[in-house]
């Protein structure tokens, strides 16, 4: 802690520590000194003059955002002088300033208007402003926002924020004195800026000048009603604010409180502009059920009462394991409890998985070998302090952007040392100390020779390495024959680079590892996540603060999916099902017989389907006919399940395969509980009213398990949390009273817990943290003269998942309107491919036309599809070989061929 | 999606200012962009983009400076610029028939540049020479009391200077 210092403002004592501003103090302890350019988040900058205060000893008033605090201090922010002198600024500002705040959409929010009455400006400062016809400015014709230069006050803080926090660099004033105005580079329309669509610069306006086009016109501020929820695009679990017109039923804006956790008041572009899709005509309303091959509306009574005849049936004939479920990492915590409830104590299977399979089943299987824990081991926050932070086959940016926003900030302010290594040039890399370019499926050679390096130089804690891990010697043989050189010949990243990092990560105090996709989603996904175990217990960073390995969780929800035991291995909270004991402890809380044999995982189930083993598959908020590697396969084996159930918030391409379809609410309708990807319980509350007769979830599981017989009460979400807290005891602690304002990061064993920050501090969960002697192996398809590409498929910052919602907002819409293919430019030449055009692009499975996207973000010989695009979908070509421990397919590595249209 | 990198422009001469430049810090801002435009004539925008992607400089605050300084132009110039007076003491004088005038003869607004490229014609808060007023100044010579007979002579006088040279 820093040194603590003493104040005194307008007659009373407070103490703030070193390095605090005037303001800082006054604000917290509820002393409201007006400000208009100042927010938390960014550098002060003393440009508005409104927050001067006077300072003993002081001839003239001090701007206080700019004052730093010193011990015996005597501040006054109140005095007839400095009324008047604010009295002026206001009628300046008002100068410039269209104050017509009865049609402006900020009523009621906006910082200017308080002051103005505050300060009780005459009406002639209100009346006169220099305010002309309004010309075209950076924003006309954007779907996102828009900039009124007319109320704009010249604070500054939009261009500092966009520089400052976002780091996008997309803001800047032009010209001078009363022509000074907020625009991009060169006039540029924003879309075609650096601008990524965060809307931070909204957030940060203190007036109506910078607004949410859509928002325009559908209730002032003043009137709109926020209710407190989690973001449902992401793993980071922004904590964001509905803003909802009561008399519409309609989310109008989305807004996100300075100082929230985790993510301070700053989202993107998902959580900003993507809640279209909540009032969407499209939602389903009304069950439906197959009536001759067509999908026609039903009441509920009918549903459950052909979904309870059908699975009572096929059961009867062919026992429960012939019946299988998919939960969802979208849906809440009580919504995925209920559902493995079901469909282990109800239909009587292990047979329930979801798509955490496609992402990080490989980081489950690898971390709790390696430490006990299958997850992230650190708290998002702690980025920002680490020394050296090392990205391998995370697009942060896109996929977790305001993670990404700590790890700037960590370079940036904190001089932290960033090693990226991903075979596109992603954005990150402009930060980067080194970027290491490997070719898709070969992270294990690279990271074995970066161990290898560190061995060779003696860089490794002995210390850590005797005293809490077993297993080393046998992995240093294994990484011995990997050299530096060996490498270089594997992956193409230069020997010399890769001693570099090795050297960079082994000698910072605290090395952070972030991951994804990139390194889960091969064959090799369980090898790739045991070689970064290892690397991280070889230079003791495990256990510490801003260290550790850190999985980021692609889904809003699929941390808690997979914690709640949607999975065929485990119960709740990783119970083996096959530990006796456990089983025993199950069968007894929930009253029933329970299968003690591991189920099938999510392309088993398909596989299965496809011998006739499995004859019903129950789906829950999932859409694996887009999301599943090999469609064709997928959606063939949708269309020959004996009987499809569906349960979702739109007829989604899995949808329409269904014999029975099932509306549900979506997560601005529900209460629950959504964990993020730091291991966070963070509250969802329902903000608007469901559309016609949707349910929620676990209603519904509720309703069709009462039909089959096994029935199962709750009177709302906070029991089934309950229930959740006596069976598995990561979440031991964790009720919704305690969660209220701030969620609690698991394990949390009980009432009295207060969540843990970040895991293995002093020992590991499974006692020694075990290294994994790793061999590479290369992926299971390799390009040849046919297929001469290397394919690797991945998400794109504007949109979600398989889009179903995303998709449906038209501000990201009209950013990224459709799919594409990256391809170098080089390569594009070769085969007279232009930026823009048309090309077909097969494997072995399919082949789809999408558009090219010519440059240099991909390196000669691969190319990259975002998988979200129903209209080019990506998994028509993926692979679905897998990983032998996880089950994990292989996205990231197939072989492709192109060919212009 | 992708950048595009085709250039209309001649890069070479801006790639060889940054390399020139050595360290870049945000104080080499001012100074590349007064060389792009001794190299230029003025700051054309995909140069800039090119310069911001060499050096790290952000595209945003290159705009940001080059319009906020009367000295950077966003837009190619003339071979002449004619700067006139809208101060108070011009304006007293007739400051506005004096510009009206240039505004006629070259067929332009102000900020604008003649097709041909000659000229271009710009208005100024005050010239610092209120005694001469009204006042035009031409690459940088002034003409006092002028008239709008007199405008007529002197921008006759550099179209003949020009045609004989050529
Ligand atoms: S939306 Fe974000 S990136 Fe775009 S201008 Fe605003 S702050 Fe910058
Ligand atoms: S748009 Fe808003 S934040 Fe930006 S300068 Fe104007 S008033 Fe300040
Ligand atoms: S970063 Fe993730 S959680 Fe935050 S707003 Fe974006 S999508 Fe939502
Ligand atoms: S808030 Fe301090 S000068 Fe604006
Ligand atoms: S007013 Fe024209 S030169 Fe000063």
């Amino acid at each position: 802690m820093s040194e603590e210092i003493k104040v005194t403002i307008d007659g009373k004592e407070f103490t703030g520590s070193a390095g605090q501003s005037v303001l800082d103090v006054a604000l917290k302890n509820g002393i409201e000194i007006p400000n208009l350019c100042h927010d938390p988040r960014l550098r002060p900058t003393g440009s508005c003059r409104l927050c001067l205060v006077e300072v003993e000893g002081q001839q003239q008033p001090v701007t206080s955002c700019t004052l730093e605090i010193q011990a015996g201090m005597v501040v006054r922010t109140e005095t007839d002088q400095i009324s008047a002198i604010r009295q002026t600024v206001l009628e300046l500002l008002f100068y410039e300033h269209r104050g017509s705040c009865t049609t402006c959409d900020e009523n009621g929010k906006c910082r200017l208007q308080s002051y103005a009455y505050e300060y009780q400006l005459g009406d002639e400062s209100l009346s006169q402003s220099l305010y002309t016809e309004p010309a075209p400015n950076y924003t006309t014709g954007n779907l996102a926002l828009e900039y009124d230069p007319g109320k704009c006050i010249r604070c500054g803080r939009c261009v500092r924020i966009c520089d400052e926090v976002q780091m996008a660099h997309a803001l800047t004033f032009k010209n001078r004195a009363a022509e000074t105005e907020v625009t991009t580079a060169f006039d540029l329309p924003l879309n075609e800026s650096t601008c990524v669509l965060c809307g931070q610069c909204i957030s940060t306006c203190p007036t109506g000048a910078l607004y949410d086009r859509s928002a325009q016109g559908q209730g002032q501020a003043k009137d709109l009603v926020k209710t407190r929820t989690t973001c449902v695009y992401c793993g980071v679990g922004c904590q964001i604010d509905l803003n909802v017109n009561p008399k519409k039923n309609r989310i109008v804006r989305v807004t996100s409180e300075v100082g929230c956790i985790p993510n301070d008041g700053n989202l993107c572009v998902k959580g900003r502009f993507g809640m279209d899709f909540v009032g969407h005509p499209e939602r389903l309303t009304t069950p439906l059920i197959r009536r001759n091959g067509k999908l026609e509306q039903a009441t509920w009574d009918e549903a459950i009462g052909l979904i309870a005849e059908k699975l009572t049936k096929i059961r009867s004939e062919s026992g429960p394991d012939s019946i299988a479920g998919l939960s969802s990492a979208k849906c809440t915590n009580e919504d995925n409890y209920v559902f493995q409830k079901f469909i282990r104590a109800g239909i009587g299977t292990n047979n329930v998985d979801h798509c955490a399979r496609l992402c990080h089943a490989s980081t489950v299987a690898g971390l709790a070998r390696a430490f006990g824990s299958g997850a992230m081991t650190n708290s998002i926050d702690e980025f920002k302090n680490a020394k050296c932070i090392f990205v391998i086959g995370s697009n942060t940016p896109e996929a977790h952007p305001v993670i990404a926003l700590g790890i700037r900030e960590a370079v940036v302010k904190n001089d932290a040392e960033l090693i990226v290594a991903d075979p596109r040039e992603i954005e990150l890399v402009r930060y980067a100390k080194l970027h290491l370019q490997q070719q898709p499926g070969t992270d294990v050679a690279l990271i074995n020779a970066m161990m290898n390096v560190i061995i060779e130089e003696d860089l490794h804690d002995k210390d850590f390495i005797e005293k809490r891990t077993e297993n080393f010697a046998e992995t240093v043989e294994a990484v011995k024959e990997m050299t530096p050189e060996k490498a270089e010949k594997i992956t193409t990243v230069p020997a010399n680079a890769i001693r570099e990092a090795a050297r960079t990560y082994a000698k910072a105090d605290s090395a952070s590892i972030i991951f994804s996709m990139g390194i889960t989603q091969h064959t090799t996904g369980t090898d790739n996540v045991l070689s970064l175990a290892n690397l991280a217990m070889l230079t003791g960073n495990v256990g510490k603060e801003s260290a550790g390995v850190n999985p980021l969780r692609g889904q809003n929800n699929v941390q808690g999916a997979c914690d709640l035991g949607a999975l065929p291995n485990v119960y709740p909270g990783y119970q083996s099902v096959e530990d006796a004991e456990i089983h025993a402890k199950f069968e007894k809380a929930w009253d029933a017989k329970l299968s003690a044999k591991t189920g099938l995982t999510v392309v088993e189930i398909f596989h299965a389907i496809e011998d006739g083993s499995v004859r019903a598959l129950y789906v829950m908020g999932e859409n694996p006919a887009l999301s599943d590697p090999n469609l064709n396969r997928t959606r063939k084996a949708l269309e020959k399940v004996e009987f499809l159930i569906a349960q979702d918030v739109f007829l989604s391409e899995s949808a329409q395969y269904a014999d029975v379809v099932l509306p549900a609410f979506s997560f601005a309708e529900k209460e629950g509980t959504f964990t993020n990807t730091e291991r966070r319980i963070q509250r969802v509350r329902k903000a608007v009213n469901p559309p016609g007769e949707a349910r929620d979830d676990w209603r519904i599981v509720c309703d069709i398990a009462a039909a089959v017989g096994t029935p199962m009460q709750y009177e709302n979400a906070s029991q089934i949390m309950d229930e959740i807290a006596s069976v598995s005891p990561l979440y031991g602690g964790i009720a919704f009273d305690r969660i209220e304002s701030v969620g609690l990061q698991w394990p949390c064993l009980d009432k009295d817990h207060p969540g843990t920050k970040y895991l293995h501090k002093g020992e590991f969960k499974r006692g020694k943290g075990k290294f994994h002697p790793v061999r590479f192996r290369e992926p299971a398809e390799s390009p040849d003269k046919n297929f001469p590409f290397i394919l690797s498929t991945g998400r794109q910052l504007y949109q979600y998942h398989t889009g179903t919602l995303s998709r449906k907002s038209p501000a990201i819409h009209q950013k990224s309107p459709t799919g594409y293919v990256e391809i170098h430019f080089k390569d594009a030449k070769e085969y007279g491919i232009e930026d823009g055009d048309s090309i077909e692009v097969s494997t072995t499975r399919g082949k789809v036309t999408t558009k090219a996207s010519v440059g240099t973000l991909v390196a000669r010989g691969w190319l990259f599809m975002p998988f979200h695009f129903a209209e080019g979908p990506a998994n028509m070509l993926t692979n679905d070989a897998l990983d032998p421990i996880a089950k994990i397919p292989e996205f990231k590595v197939c072989a492709a061929k192109i060919r212009q249209l | 999606m992708q950048s595009k990198t085709e250039a209309s422009l001649d890069k070479t001469p801006a790639l060889k200012i940054c390399e020139s430049m050595g360290q870049i810090t945000s104080d080499s801002l001012i100074p590349i962009l007064q060389q792009i435009q001794d190299a230029y004539g003025y700051l054309p925008a995909e140069i800039l983009s090119e310069v911001s992607k060499q050096t790290g400089l952000n595209a945003n605050q290159m705009y940001g400076v080059a319009t906020f300084y009367e000295q950077f132009h966003l837009e190619p110039r003339g071979r002449h610029t004619i700067r006139c007076c809208r101060g108070t003491a011009c304006h007293v004088k007739g400051g506005r028939q004096i510009i009206n005038a240039i505004k006629r003869k070259l067929n332009i607004e102000e900020g604008e540049t003649t097709e041909d490229m000659q000229f271009t014609f710009e208005t100024v808060a005050c010239l610092g020479a209120c005694a001469l007023a009204p006042v035009m100044v031409v690459d940088g010579v002034y003409y006092g009391k002028m008239t709008h007979r007199r405008v007529g002579f002197v921008l006759d006088s550099l179209e003949t200077v020009e045609k004989e040279t050529t």
